[in-house]
């Protein structure tokens, strides 16, 4: 399992970039970190998922 | 009559204590974005006595601005950056201040941002935040950074509040209200969490990295 933005998920064996695209997330509105480290947006398609990750997925919204 | 800046520095001390005011003079921050976020930020850190800003905006003042940017109807059609300065003089006469009038990209953003020992985000779009945040994080590791998410509309001010997201990352903001689907950006709200921003940023210099 996944944690992911705190509630657990059946994710683990997809890359970041396969995840995401099962998501509602827009990718170019997003930071992504994995066990508190940033997955550079290059490495989305490259990052596979483990059991016991934790995934903090952060979507920006307007305003400022 | 401006005071000398032996006054200036002996005031700040007595307000925050010998060992807090010099964390705060010798620090530098870089304000990316000069709006409702980035031009409060600005002037809190500035009254607080931070030794430099670096302030970043290609903008420039327009007359819808004014509801909530810390400019002057004298100055709308001057750079935000300009302007901002000016209005930062007048409070913190001895804060040395940088100006990049400059729209921030992934190609110039790691010369742009460079030196500096926090970097707060207080970009409109959303996309822009993302990428100053994917690329800051990417690039500048040892750097501290302040973001901002959630904060139109005229929601309760109590969901706004602070996350630390990683050790060096740091979330304000409610995370949802967006100027798409609410009336927009309202002054207390913005100023509500650019509030949160800079205290952050003066916690980070002080020492104090829990939220």
């Amino acid at each position: 399992m996944v944690k992911v933005n705190g509630t657990e998920r059946d994710i683990a064996g997809k890359t970041i970039l396969e995840f995401l695209a099962a998501t509602e997330y827009d990718p170019k509105r997003i930071a992504v970190e994995r066990n508190q480290d940033i997955v550079f947006k290059s490495q989305y398609g490259d990052t596979v998922l483990e059991d016991g990750d934790t995934l903090e997925i952060v979507s920006f919204v307007g305003g400022g | 009559m401006i005071p000398s800046q032996k006054e200036w520095q002996e005031a700040l001390i007595q307000r925050h204590g010998p060992d807090l005011q010099e964390r705060f003079s010798a620090a530098s921050a870089a304000i990316c974005g000069l709006g409702g976020l980035g031009s409060n930020i600005a002037i809190a850190l500035a009254r607080a006595g931070i030794g430099r800003l670096r302030l970043l905006d290609f903008d420039r003042v327009d007359i819808t601005n004014l509801h909530r940017q810390q400019y002057k109807a004298h100055q709308i059609g001057q750079y935000k950056t300009e302007a901002l300065a000016e209005n930062l003089r007048e409070m913190a006469p001895y804060l040395s201040i940088e100006l990049v009038t400059e729209r921030i990209t992934e190609d110039n953003l790691s010369a742009l941002l460079d030196g500096v020992d926090v970097v707060c985000e207080a970009f409109d779009d959303p996309e822009a935040k993302a990428m100053l945040v994917n690329g800051v994080l990417e690039q500048f590791p040892s750097v501290y950074l302040v973001a901002a998410s959630g904060m139109a509309g005229m929601g309760t001010p109590n969901t706004i509040r602070t996350r630390k997201i990683t050790k060096r990352f740091y979330l304000c903001g409610d995370g949802t209200s967006d100027t798409a689907n609410t009336i927009g950006l309202v002054a207390p709200r913005v100023m509500v969490c650019a509030a949160h921003q800079a205290h952050t940023v003066l916690r980070i210099l002080a020492g104090e990295f829990d939220v």
